[in-house]
C-alpha cells in the first residue's frame, strides 16, 4: 500500500457530511424540469413552427436564428425537439410504468404465491430473461406492426423481466427479515403482514428503479423509432428525428448528432436522479 | 474419498445447470411460437399477403397450396410439436416472404455478426481491463471521475455512438469506409460501437472489486519482494477483480448480439441484425422467430459455459 493512498483515506472519513445537494443531482433535476416544461407547454420554448416547410431554409447549419439548424423541408429543428418531447417523454414514462407494473405482478406472484404458482412464474421470468429487451421488443412489433402503443408495450415487455426478478429478491428478503418475523409471532393475519410490512419495505426502491428505468426506456424506444420500426417521421419524436435524419447525415450531422445528444442527456438525467434515489434509500435504512 | 465425493457434486451441479437450460430453452422455443399464432388475420392469408406485399382477399384455390406447405389445417398442438422436432433436427421452418428454410437465410448471415460480436467483447475486455488497471485506487478523486465516465459510456446509444464515431472517423478523418466495407477495415468502427458501452459496464462491475483487492495482504507481500506497482496490478490484483466481469460477459453476448440490429443497421452490415429489421418490417415471423430463438439460445448457453466454467476455476462454489 503507498503512503498515497493511506493519507488519503482519514480525510475523506473525517470530512463532515456535505449540506449542499451534490451538483451532479441539481444539474440532472434541472434539465429534467426544462424537458417536463417543454412537453407541457412546448408553443412556449419553441422559437419557431415546428410544422412550418420552408424549403428556402432547407439543411441550414446551426444558426442565431435556427439554433439547431434546419431539416430537409426547413423546418426549425430546435422548435421539432421542444415539441417532440411531449411524445418522446410520454413513450418513455409508459414504458417505464408498463414494465415495472409487470415486474410487480411477476415478481409479487414468484415470491407470494403458492407454491406450485410461485415456481411457474419463477421459470417464467427466468425464460423471457433469455432474450435481450431488445429482441423481445422487437418480437412484439412484429405481430403487432409499428405504432406509439406498441412501443409502449413492446419496451415495457423488454425491460420487465429483469426489473421482475429484482422485486423478487427484495420480497423475499423482507419476507425473511425481523420484522416480518415478529409481525408472524405476534399472530398477524399473512394478508396483513403482506399489506403492512413486506410491500412497502420491498417496493420502496423501486422508486429509484423506476428513474433508472425511464432513461432506459427513452433510450429503447428511440432505438426502435431509430430502426423504423416505432413513431414514424413526420412525427417529431425524437427517435423518429433520428430516423428521418439519417439520410442526410453526410450534408447535415446535426439533424441526427442534436436529437442523440438530447436523448443521451434525458437518459444520463433520468440516471443520475435514479442513482441518487438508490443511495439516499439505502443511507435511509441504515 | 473427498476427492470422489467433491466431483461428483461438481457432475452434479453442471448437470443441473444444464437442465434447468434446457428447460429455459424450451420456453423460450414456446414463446416464439405463441408469437406466430398471434399475427391478427387467417394465417394463410397472412402468408400469401407478406409475400405480395400487399393486403388483398385470397380465393381458397390460392390458400390451399399455402395451407399444405405451412401445414396449417393441423390442430396447432400438432403443429406446436412439429415445431419443436424441427428446432431439435435444426430446422426452423420456412420464411413467409422469401419462401426460403429460415435456417438457409439465417446461416448466411449469421457468421459477419458472430464475428463482429466477438471482436467487439475482445475489445470491450481490453479497454476495461486498460481503463481500469490505470485508474482504479488511485484516490477519490480520479476514482470519482472515473467511474463518471464508466456510467456514461454504458448509458451512450448505440444508435448515436455509431454515428458520432462514422461522423468524425469515416467521414471526417476518412480513417475507415463509410459504409459496408468488406474485411478488416469495415469492422473497427461497428465493433467499437458496440465495446465502447460495454467496456462501461464491465468497468463498473470491475472496478469495486479491483479497489477492495488492493487492500488485500497479498498486495502489499508482492510489494516488499519489490514488485512495481503496474506489476502487482497486472499480476495480482486483476486476477482477483475480473471475476464479475467474466459473469457478465454471458450476458454480454446476448447484448451484443441484439446491439448488433442497430449497429448493422447504421453501418449497412450484412448479419443477423439487418436480416431481423426486414423481417420484423414484413411481418415475416418465421424468420424473426427463428433469430430471436437463436440468440437467446446463445445466451442461455454462455451462460452455462460461464457458470460451469466458474466452478471449475473456483472450487469453493463446488461446495455450496
Amino acid at each position: 500500500m503507498t503512503a498515497v493512498r493511506e493519507s488519503d483515506v482519514p480525510t475523506t472519513a473525517g470530512r463532515p457530511p456535505r449540506r449542499r445537494p451534490p451538483v451532479d443531482l441539481v444539474a440532472s433535476l434541472v434539465l429534467l424540469g426544462v424537458f417536463a416544461l417543454a412537453a407541457s407547454v412546448p408553443q412556449v420554448l419553441a422559437t419557431h413552427d415546428a410544422f412550418a416547410v420552408d424549403y428556402h431554409a432547407a439543411l441550414q447549419a446551426t444558426s442565431l436564428s435556427h439554433w439547431f439548424g434546419t431539416d430537409e423541408s426547413g423546418r426549425d429543428l430546435y422548435s421539432r425537439v421542444v415539441f417532440g418531447s411531449r411524445e418522446s417523454l410520454l413513450i418513455g414514462l409508459g414504458a417505464a410504468g408498463v414494465g415495472i407494473v409487470a415486474a410487480i405482478v411477476l415478481g409479487a406472484l414468484a415470491a407470494l404465491g403458492p407454491k406450485p404458482v410461485a415456481v411457474v412464474i419463477d421459470r417464467f421470468v427466468e425464460v423471457l430473461f433469455a432474450f435481450p429487451a431488445l429482441l423481445m421488443a422487437l418480437l412484439l412489433i412484429s405481430v403487432a406492426g409499428p405504432s406509439a402503443l406498441t412501443q409502449i408495450l413492446a419496451v415495457g415487455a423488454g425491460t420487465a423481466p429483469g426489473y421482475a426478478r429484482m422485486v423478487r429478491g427484495q420480497i423475499l428478503s423482507a419476507k425473511r427479515s425481523g420484522y416480518v418475523q415478529a409481525a408472524v409471532a405476534l399472530g398477524h393475519s399473512p394478508a396483513r403482514i403482506v399489506r403492512a410490512h413486506i410491500l412497502p419495505n420491498a417496493l420502496r426502491p423501486l422508486v429509484a428503479i423506476f428513474a433508472l428505468s425511464v432513461g432506459q426506456s427513452i433510450v429503447w424506444a428511440s432505438s426502435l423509432s431509430f430502426l423504423g420500426l416505432g413513431v414514424a417521421p413526420p412525427s417529431p419524436e425524437w427517435g423518429a428525428l433520428l430516423d428521418a435524419g439519417r439520410a442526410y447525415i453526410v450534408q447535415a450531422g446535426w439533424l441526427v448528432v442534436i436529437p442523440g445528444l438530447v436523448i443521451v442527456a434525458l437518459a444520463l438525467a433520468a440516471t443520475t436522479v435514479g442513482r441518487h434515489l438508490q443511495t439516499g434509500l439505502e443511507k435511509g435504512e441504515k | 474419498m473427498t476427492r470422489i465425493s467433491s466431483g461428483k457434486t461438481l457432475a452434479l451441479r453442471i448437470a443441473g445447470r444444464a437442465a434447468s437450460a434446457v428447460v429455459v430453452l424450451w420456453g423460450a422455443v414456446t414463446v416464439a411460437f405463441v408469437a406466430q399464432l398471434l399475427l391478427p388475420g387467417d394465417r394463410a392469408t397472412v402468408i400469401l399477403n407478406i409475400r405480395a406485399g400487399q393486403p388483398q382477399e385470397r380465393t381458397p384455390d390460392e390458400l390451399a397450396p399455402i395451407i399444405a406447405q405451412f401445414g396449417l389445417d393441423r390442430p396447432e398442438i400438432v403443429q406446436y410439436l412439429d415445431y419443436l422436432r424441427g428446432i431439435v433436427t435444426g430446422d426452423l421452418g420456412t420464411s413467409y416472404q422469401q419462401f426460403r428454410p429460415v435456417s438457409a437465410i439465417i446461416g448466411e448471415q449469421l457468421g459477419a455478426t458472430v464475428i463482429l460480436s466477438l471482436t467487439a467483447i475482445t475489445i470491450a475486455w481490453l479497454l476495461m481491463v486498460a481503463w481500469v488497471t490505470l485508474t482504479a485506487g488511485r484516490g477519490p478523486r480520479v476514482g470519482a471521475a472515473a467511474s463518471a465516465v464508466d456510467v456514461t459510456a454504458a448509458g451512450l446509444p448505440a444508435y448515436w455512438l455509431g454515428i458520432i464515431l462514422l461522423l468524425v472517423f469515416a467521414l471526417g478523418l476518412h480513417w475507415f469506409p463509410v459504409i459496408g466495407g468488406t474485411g478488416l477495415s469495415g469492422l473497427v468502427l461497428p465493433a467499437f460501437t458496440l465495446a465502447i458501452p460495454l467496456a462501461g459496464f464491465l468497468s463498473q462491475a470491475t472496478r469495486t472489486e479491483f479497489e477492495r483487492s488492493l487492500q488485500q495482504p497479498f498486495v502489499l507481500t508482492a510489494r516488499l519482494r519489490g514488485m512495481g506497482d503496474t506489476g502487482v496490478r497486472l499480476r495480482h490484483v486483476l486476477r482477483h477483480a475480473i471475476l464479475p466481469a467474466v459473469t457478465l460477459t454471458g450476458w454480454a453476448l446476448g447484448a451484443t448480439l441484439s446491439g448488433a440490429v442497430v449497429v448493422e443497421s447504421i453501418f449497412s452490415r450484412p448479419g443477423i441484425g439487418s436480416v431481423l429489421v426486414g423481417a420484423v418490417n414484413s411481418h415475416d415471423l418465421p424468420v424473426v422467430v427463428g433469430i430471436v430463438t437463436l440468440v437467446a439460445a446463445f445466451y442461455v448457453i454462455a451462460n452455462l459455459l460461464v457458470d460451469v466454467g466458474y466452478t471449475i476455476v473456483d472450487p469453493r462454489l463446488a461446495l455450496v
